[in-house]
């Protein structure tokens, strides 16, 4: 039972790191139906850029919350940074294009952006300093659930909880939606959909900076190539939860965790990424609209 | 003035931008800082004439519209007229006989890489270009291919010839047994659940050591032999050059054929618009599986060819990255287009290979060149030319008169 209590809560950190990444997918997605398969990166970058500014701080003499902060909020400021950009130069051209278009401009930015920072930085995998503070009154549980679990698993729920306010409450969350229902028409009621775009990308990029940052810090090491896995499994957790939706992202999320946790726990670790694309493969033959997705009829 | 003024403030929202990447490089272990100050002026002057460049193709691009495809290109005129086309052919079929015997065995084994990629673009290309199926795992059943080879060489002893038929069979068992679930989720979700069985495909080799002995991989995998003979190391090279030439060219006239087959139209109707087929009777399922099938044998057959070339095998040949360098080969050659995949394949395999200092920027190349061509040029570097009928009829009506 406690070995079963342990995997459970493995999984659970593993399903909320998951869940950082997957909102800003889902969102994407559900405003303009697109993988951006670039949003694993700006994870990514997010994580370098708040390794280099730890770093810089450290070494001028700073230590403690002080540094957590401050690389967090440039990390979210250049991740934000990049994913307006991105969409600038690859999707927004190619608004009126086919399907397949904007799709294999996705996959090429992110091989661009993958080499970018591989050639800029390094290939090897650096060390990530450990940001994330020991609180005191975790001490008794830490052989289980660490601070830093903890601190992964607040912020994907407050996160989950603000981005499902600014949707579902503010005008600018109306507006998204309207956006994403139906363009010309949102277009036509005055919306300004182009920067309603960008604000997506914008707020999807921000969250995976915040997941990089936490996520590095909790793993303790990075290289160019994280986001990549990252972002698939990511994006399978999106799916799974039905994407578009945000609360499915995050139920997508936990379960993939689990998934990988138990199966790793009970049956072999060397099948981790196996079972996580097994799920998902069952999971669009069964039930394509994902767990909590409608399923859309098409319209001629 | 405006464009002036726009295009510097470009240049420092990149400089901004690539600051923290380009510029610092922190060396964690021994607490040094390294600044790069010429990062920056490169990037800042290389975005300033960047963003001209784009400026004037984008207005190029919203100008020029239609006004190209009315022109017959020189590459149409080359490929349909036959008073040009067969001695072009010929031409091209005396060079490629002639080359090996004209340059370092390095170069040979260089060619035959890039024909090996030329057979795995065209292959691609059923699936991607002309049935428009975005598959992110092609790289899976070349794996397929090499290892069906493999194992049945090192298990059984079964010769180079038997298992080219049965390593293109298993290619197509495989892109059936993908495409049966698959095949009826919309064009992105296929692109991850084929990048996910792509994935799936390596880690069972890595992983699985009592039957793909692992990431150490199968070594000692005969080389052919041609009717029975045992052929030198030197040989064999120029063997498989030959035999892959003779692919190559078989493989063209397949897909040609393909193309402009019921088959082939009714891939490219499928890709225009699923439900207008729908209607018209085309059965959608068993056209697209015929597409992944057909393109999976392409690979699965060039895998043998790989695995008989190089003698060794490990899951390391088989990771995402070859999917995506095959992938970008179809998007820049154009898709659909069998010309222009040829064409892309030699650029992007063997102009690496010529500027050695440029190799480490290979893929930084292939993935913003992915981005420019689906922006600038989605129709690739040779479009592939659609048949069209015109219609002539009011012509010949007035010349009557």
């Amino acid at each position: 039972m406690e070995y079963f209590f342990e995997l459970f809560l493995g999984g659970l950190t593993r399903g909320s790191i998951y869940a950082l990444i997957a909102l800003g997918y889902t969102m994407v997605y559900g405003i303009i139906e697109l993988i951006n398969f670039a949003h694993g990166e700006i994870y990514m970058i997010g994580a370098f850029t708040a390794l280099i500014v730890a770093s810089l701080l450290t070494m001028a003499g700073m230590d403690g919350m002080a540094v957590l902060a401050l690389s967090m909020v440039v990390a979210i400021i250049y991740a934000g940074a990049y994913g307006f950009t991105i969409e600038k130069i690859a999707y927004k051209p190619l608004r009126q294009a086919p399907r397949l278009s904007p799709l294999i401009s996705a996959i090429g930015m992110s091989i661009f952006l993958q080499n970018y920072v591989l050639l800029a930085q390094t290939s090897d995998f650096l060390p990530f300093p450990s940001l994330i503070p020991e609180f005191s009154f975790m001490e008794p549980y830490e052989h289980v659930f660490s601070s830093s679990e903890l601190v992964i698993v607040v912020v994907t729920a407050v996160s989950m909880l603000v981005l499902t306010y600014l949707i579902k409450f503010t005008k600018m969350g109306k507006a998204m939606r309207a956006s994403a229902q139906d363009r010309t028409m949102a277009m036509l009621a005055g919306i300004n959909v182009n920067r309603i775009i960008s604000t997506t990308f914008i707020i999807g990029s921000t969250l995976a900076a915040v997941g990089g940052v936490l996520i590095a810090s909790h793993i303790g090491q990075i290289n160019f190539y994280i986001g990549f896995i990252a972002g698939i499994k990511a994006f399978t957790a999106a799916v799974l939860g039905g994407i578009g939706s945000i609360p499915g992202a995050v139920l997508g999320s936990l379960v993939l965790g689990w998934t990988e946790s138990f199966a790793t726990g009970y049956v072999s670790s060397d099948y981790e990424d196996v079972f996580a694309f097994t799920l998902l493969v069952l999971i669009l033959i069964f039930r394509p609209a994902g767990i909590l997705g409608k399923t859309k009829t098409q319209k001629v | 003035m405006k464009n002036l003024k726009q295009s510097i403030l470009i240049s420092l929202w990149f400089i901004f931008l690539t600051f923290p990447l380009m510029v610092i490089r922190v060396n964690t272990v021994e607490q040094e800082v390294e600044w790069r100050w010429m990062n920056m002026a490169f990037i800042g002057v290389g975005t300033f004439v960047c963003s001209y460049i784009w400026r004037y193709l984008m207005a190029r691009k919203e100008k020029g519209g239609n006004e190209e495809e009315s022109k017959i290109s020189w590459h149409q005129t080359l490929t349909t007229e036959k008073k040009y086309a067969i001695p072009a052919a010929a031409l091209i079929l005396v060079i490629a006989f002639i080359f090996p015997h004209i340059v370092t065995e390095y170069r040979i084994n260089t060619m035959i890489s890039a024909l090996i990629y030329v057979v795995l673009g065209l292959g691609l290309n059923i699936v991607v270009g002309l049935a428009g199926l975005l598959d992110l795992g092609y790289v899976a059943f070349y794996a397929v291919g090499a290892y069906s080879y493999a194992l049945l060489n090192h298990h059984f002893g079964l010769s180079f010839w038997a298992c080219l038929p049965l390593g293109a069979l298993l290619g197509a068992f495989f892109g059936i047994l993908l495409g049966i679930p698959v095949l009826r989720l919309r064009g992105d979700y296929l692109a991850i659940v084929t990048l996910g069985f792509g994935e799936i495909i390596r880690l069972i080799l890595e992983n699985w050591n009592e039957f793909s002995f692992g990431p150490s991989g199968i070594a000692n995998i005969s080389n052919p032999t041609f009717f029975g003979q045992e052929i030198s190391r030197s040989g064999g090279i120029l063997f498989i050059y030959y035999l892959m030439i003779a692919l190559v060219i078989f493989t063209i006239f397949v897909v040609n054929r393909l193309q402009n087959s019921r088959l082939g139209r009714s891939w490219v109707a499928l890709r225009e618009d699923e439900i207008a087929c729908q209607a018209m009777g085309i059965d959608r399922m068993k056209t697209k599986l015929a597409a992944f099938a057909l393109g999976a044998t392409w690979a699965g057959m060039v895998g043998v060819i790989f695995a008989a070339k190089t003698s060794f095998i490990n899951p390391a040949s088989f990771t995402f990255l070859e999917s995506a360098i095959i992938l970008s080969i179809v998007v820049l050659g154009g898709m659909g287009s069998i010309l222009g995949v040829i064409l892309a394949a030699f650029v992007l395999i063997l102009l690496p290979e010529e500027l050695r200092a440029f190799s480490e920027y290979r893929m930084l190349i292939f993935g913003a060149s992915m981005v420019l061509m689906m922006v600038f040029r989605p129709q690739g570097i040779i479009a592939n030319v659609r048949r069209s009928y015109e219609y002539h009829g009011l012509d010949r009506a007035e010349e009557a008169k």
